[in-house]
């Protein structure tokens, strides 16, 4: 179909500045944001290192707290005490060798539950005098002074611990015997721990090898851990920052294949079923609410859907949208004036960020020749809108529609006449109706509410004038006609709503619904929140 | 023309209107029609149809049609029909239906090489349909070293490879990669040299093992991952990929222990656990990482427990690779719970398959001491297994079974004197009368096991039921390792005094005969030295027995040969030879002069002489210094 590109832009293009900006920090440093893309981390941080203060005072912590060593009690190894041989040798017996001397390292926060599949990875540096290692996890407040997994007599005291030991190769559930799970490891070994946040399993790896699942029925909010219990050993923690040994990628796409199915094969209740007349009914609503007047009566002949709204007001709208899609601001202003009296007096917001668009449009036809978008007539808007009412307004913008059925950031060139009048016109008068306009809306702006949404738009518009080649400015991005589309949805909402009807389309709503759900859901420690990419499920 | 619409028609998709037509006998008359090149291509094509409808019937349907000659008639028709036709297509699904079945005729595909790159060129460039078809029959024809290098030099490599591209971002179909995948993995199997095309294959910016390496990814569907994980463990099997390549150590073992787990249908986890006996059935750091993997062991003991029998049969053989090398991992299958007790119901099982696999398994167990001290005692392996063995079993079986039975009779193994009961003595010697070497040797080595500081009954037993002419032929066998054992055998026979002596006195005619035998042929023979060393022990055994000796000392060929080994330039024949002489010279029995004065005769006292200057022979000095000593009336 068509429409769907459309579509497509209409719904993407408010993102597609934002994603771009994305790019720039992930190429810089952050793998994280790569691995988990849908989790929040200004509501649920990352864990990105090991925890300064979680942590048992026998544990070091050195290259920004993501290499851990055991540096033992006031008597540590470092300071053995002068004792007869045989008390030495009881010493050495008990200093390491019993639970005693364990002691835990938390990361810095709970695994988000966003992150659908959790794992990081743990380099043996040492092993140590023993090896007595454990990885894994813990919940808030488990005592540090152990082994992950290892619990306090009686077993089960410290509930939520869970670690996979290197001398034996067991796994402890919060337990002070584990159970043979693994092979043992040692110096040169990495072991990675996952956690998988849909099924709230846990699985190791060796060296890139999966071990199989570890533990089952996993609560939330659990911290990555490490434990460690004798002289000498030390690990070097992989949050993520570096590329992993285990190929994790590819458990990742399991899910996210694993979740779209789980979507697609969701059974509804039969009234719900009815599919088609669900999306006519969806798409015919986004084509009246964006004006598409043809097209929507088009699809309404083809599929039977209703249309609520009265025909001439649907292409009222779209006349409206046009000029200010093609930067006919002015135009557009006189033109709601003339439909919809009263509107924009009721709504002075809206009137200002309108009159905002026209100051920035008046710019960008300023110079018509070094830009393609000046030559789309814009350059003469702010004339023409006294000079010569209605001539073309009626006529260009209407048949456009009828003939396109949609419309596009690059309009045709609607207006090569202007250029004439335009070249005609001396440049110093429209700069001078350009700075009497902003003249205006500066004292339009004192009269609204001072807060600094109008304040950085008017500063950003007026800033444009400081600029020899505007275009080629930092506050260059005013001019790029994918800007007027926001000015023209909140035009456009606002008229609908003065009708009585709803301000945003279905679709959208449908849209931005499913993103608060996946927000409620990572709130809600839902792991499956992690693979439901809505951008690829639109795009299907 | 309508005629034959109305019969498609008729016939589509009903097999009783599919059956009644065959029986008319239409089908001579279709396939004429389908072959006349003069007539309208209309009118074959929809004989073509027909035809292809009818192979989709009942088996019976598809054996008629074969038997009328449809297969040579549809390969005759692909060798002319224009290429991206509608009739070749049409033609391609007939001759693949046809292919399904089982057993497919192959002989109507003949290697010529003008008709298979003729179908790989269809492989490559026709519609999706055609090439799919194609690569299916192609798959099933593949069944042995012609046809595989047949194909690689048409070209069916790159062909299975463009197959194997799955675009970004669309699901993979199973319909299209699997025949791709087959047919890769059926002309690899085994083949070198067609294994070493496949891995220098490309397609666009890939290799043939990097196309696999994504589609083993756990995104894709089961039976794709499976079949690809088979393909690059043919690949590797067939020496294209060390065993510590990362697509096999990251791609293919990871894939096949995942498929192996609980999730999955109890058919792929069969097919999986026998693709990965195959892969780790012989190198050792793979059966390593295949243990520790996703829990495999878990796994397979919990497909031991499926019903069918291709799920146990998988999975038996699955732990047998895994054993073959590494007690920890013996050790961890024993440990898996209640293995065991499917492993001796396994040998139990009335498929033959199944029980193979479970004598497989328990031949790999049976490598590690332990276990036959323990678990194997514990479980009284034996029974079913020498039941097996004389309930005449297969000649795969009877080979596997015996090696298992060399292991149980080691000596320390507690399960030698309970088989002896069980007739395991005549079994063995008549494993030794087998025509295939493999089986003689595992009958004489197990004999050699048994007798192995065995008690005099079961040595004289061993004696009588193998008899000396057996021993004779056993001694001029073919194969060396087989000599080798029936020398190991008649060491043991012949070791202790007491049973020297007492064997002798029965036997002396035969013995010594056999000895000669054994010393004669072997010594004079182009023989390995480990063999003419086992010989020599043999007389040094013989004359550690009081009687025996003087058997020895009366055969003058023997006593020369002895003096010839002393200055041979292999010091561990020396050391052999050194050990008979001490053994012939020691003072301290009667005759002990007589026999002195003798091999002085023959010159063993300057033999010993020489060996003492000699700074070759250093670390045998001592040895000969206390042979030496005993000469002391003549030194």
């Amino acid at each position: 179909m068509k429409l769907r590109k459309s579509e497509m832009a209409a719904i993407g293009s408010g993102r597609g500045t934002m994603d771009s900006q994305n790019q720039v920090q992930s190429d810089t440093v952050d793998r994280l944001k790569l691995l988990y893309p849908n989790v929040n981390e200004e509501e649920t941080p990352l864990p990105r290192a090991w925890s300064t203060k979680d942590k048992f005072s026998y544990i070091g912590l050195s290259q920004n707290n993501l290499r851990v060593h055991y540096k033992g009690g006031t008597q540590g190894p470092g300071r053995r005490p002068h004792l007869p041989y045989l008390h030495l040798r009881l010493w050495m017996y008990r200093h390491g060798k019993t639970h005693r001397d364990a002691a835990s390292v938390r990361a810095t926060h709970p695994i988000p539950a966003a992150c659908g599949l959790y794992y990081f990875e743990v380099r043996i540096v040492s092993k140590g005098r023993d090896g007595y290692m454990g990885i894994g996890l813990s919940a808030h407040g488990v005592n540090m002074n152990r082994l992950p997994g290892v619990g306090r007599f009686p077993p089960g005291w410290d509930k939520h611990s869970y670690g996979y030991h290197g001398d034996d190769g067991h796994s402890f559930c919060s337990s002070g015997t584990g159970q043979p799970y693994g092979p043992t490891f040692t110096t040169g070994d990495v072991i990675g721990c996952g956690v998988n946040l849909v099924d709230n399993t846990c699985f190791y790896t060796k060296n890139g090898h999966h071990l199989g699942i570890a533990f089952r029925g996993l609560p939330p909010n659990l911290y990555p851990t490490v434990g460690l219990q004798t002289p000498g050993e030390v690990v070097d923690t992989n949050f993520g920052q570096q590329p992993f040994v285990f190929d994790i990628e590819d458990m990742l796409k399991e899910l996210r294949a694993r979740t779209r199915v789980a979507i697609d094969e969701f059974p509804l209740p039969d009234e719900q079923g009815q599919w088609q007349q669900v999306l006519h009914r969806m798409v015919s609503t986004y084509l009246v609410h964006h004006g598409y007047c043809s097209t929507a009566q088009a699809f309404s002949r083809a599929t039977g859907q209703p249309i609520d709204e009265d025909i001439a007001s649907i292409k009222n709208r779209q006349r409206v949208s046009k000029l200010v899609l093609a930067g006919r601001v002015g135009e557009a202003v006189e033109t709601t004036r003339r439909l919809w009296p009263g509107l924009l007096e009721r709504d002075p917001d809206l009137l200002f960020l309108l009159k905002c668009r026209q100051f920035v449009e008046m710019v960008n036809g300023t110079d018509c020749e070094a830009s393609e978008d000046g030559a789309n007539g814009v350059a003469t808007s702010v004339i023409s809108h006294t000079g010569r009412p209605h001539k073309r307004s009626n006529g260009v913008a209407a048949d456009a529609a009828e003939e396109g059925g949609g419309r596009d950031v690059d309009m045709a060139p609607a207006a090569n006449g202007d250029h004439e009048e335009a070249d005609a016109s001396s440049q110093r008068a429209s700069v001078e109706r350009m700075l009497a306009f902003g003249r205006e809306l500066y004292a339009m702006s004192q009269k609204l509410s001072q807060d600094l949404y109008h304040k950085s738009m008017l500063e950003d518009a007026f800033s444009l004038l400081a600029y020899s080649n505007p275009w080629d400015s930092p506050v260059g991005w005013q001019l790029e006609p994918v800007r007027r589309e926001a000015v023209c949805d909140a035009l456009n909402s606002a008229i609908l709503e003065s009708q009585g009807m709803q301000w945003s389309s279905p679709v959208e709503a449908c849209v931005s619904h499913a993103r608060s759900l996946l927000r409620r859901m990572s709130r809600a420690s839902l792991g499956a929140c992690a693979f439901a990419d809505l951008s690829a499920l639109l795009a299907r | 023309m309508e005629a034959l619409v109305t019969l498609k028609n008729s016939v589509i998709g009903s097999n009783r209107q599919k059956s009644s037509v065959i029986s008319q006998g239409v089908v001579p008359r279709l396939l004429q029609l389908m072959s006349e090149e003069s007539l309208d291509p209309n009118i074959r094509l929809e004989a073509t149809i027909t035809i292809g409808s009818l192979a989709k019937g009942t088996p019976e349907n598809i054996d008629s049609l074969i038997e009328k000659g449809t297969a040579t008639a549809l390969v005759e028709m692909l060798k002319t029909v224009p290429l991206g036709s509608k009739l070749a297509e049409a033609a391609l699904c007939a001759l693949r239906s046809i292919f399904s079945h089982k057993p497919a005729p192959v002989d109507a595909l003949p290697a010529d090489m003008r008709l298979l790159t003729r179908l790989t060129q269809i492989a490559r460039e026709d519609s999706q349909e055609a090439r799919t078809s194609v690569i299916r029959v192609l798959a099933v024809w593949c069944s042995g070293t012609v046809e595989q290098e047949a194909l690689t030099c048409a070209g069916a490599c790159s062909a299975a490879a463009a197959m194997l591209v799955v675009p970004p971002r669309s699901v993979p179909s199973p319909s299209r990669l699997v025949p791709a995948l087959e047919l890769l993995a059926a002309m690899c199997f085994k083949n070198p040299n067609v294994a070493q095309v496949a891995l220098n294959t490309r397609h666009g910016d890939k290799s043939i093992p990097e196309l696999l390496m994504c589609l083993v990814s756990r995104d894709k569907p089961l039976v794709v991952a499976l079949k690809a994980a088979k393909c690059l463990t043919f690949l590797q099997r067939a020496g294209a990929l060390p065993a510590d390549d990362s697509r096999i150590v990251f791609g293919a073992l990871p894939c096949l222990a995942r498929l192996c787990t609980k999730e999955n249908t109890e058919d792929i986890r069969a097919s999986a656990a026998e693709v990965l006996a195959y892969l780790t059935e012989v190198d050792t750091s793979l059966q390593r990482l295949a243990a520790i993997s996703n829990h495999l062991m878990s796994s397979l003991a919990d497909i031991v427990n499926c019903q069918s029998a291709a799920a146990k049969q998988g999975a038996f053989k699955c732990f047998a690779s895994l054993g073959a090398n590494d007690e920890d991992i013996r050790k961890m299958i024993i440990e898996t719970h209640g293995l065991m007790v499917h492993v001796v119901n396994g040998l139990n099982n009335p498929d033959p398959c199944v029980s193979l696999a479970a004598v497989r398994c328990l031949h790999s167990l049976s490598r590690s001491v332990q276990q036959l001290r323990t678990t194997f005692q514990d479980h009284a392996v034996w029974k079913p297994l020498m039941q097996l063995l004389n309930d005449s079993p297969g000649p795969e079986l009877l080979n596997v079974g015996s090696s298992t039975l060399c292991n149980l009779l080691l000596e320390f193994s507690p399960a030698k004197e309970p088989m002896l009961d069980q007739g395991a003595v005549e079994m063995l010697c008549n494993l030794t009368k087998m025509s295939d070497p493999a089986l003689r040797l595992n009958g004489i080595w197990a004999l050699m096991n048994m007798a192995f500081q065995a008690e005099q009954k079961v040595k004289q037993r061993i004696l009588c039921c193998l008899g000396t002419e057996q021993m004779f032929r056993l001694l001029g066998d073919s194969d060396t390792r087989v000599i080798m054992k029936m020398l190991g055998l008649l060491r043991n026979l012949l070791s202790t005094r007491q049973h020297i002596d007492a064997i002798m006195s029965e036997y002396s005619s035969q013995v010594m005969q056999l000895v000669r035998q054994a010393v004669i042929v072997v010594l004079e023979g182009s023989y390995p030295a480990e063999v003419k060393e086992q010989a020599l022990c043999i007389l040094g055994n013989i004359g550690d027995g009081e009687k025996s000796k003087d058997l020895i000392m009366a055969n003058e060929d023997v006593l020369r040969k002895l003096v010839d080994y002393l200055a041979h330039p292999e010091s561990k024949l020396q050391e052999a030879a050194l050990f008979v002489a001490g053994n012939l010279v020691w003072r301290g029995e009667a005759g002990a002069a007589a026999r002195q004065q003798r091999l002085a005769e023959l010159g063993l006292l300057r033999a010993l002489k020489l060996l003492r200057a000699s700074h070759h022979a250093a670390h045998l000095h001592d040895k000969v210094k206390t042979a030496l000593a005993q000469f002391n009336e003549f030194t």
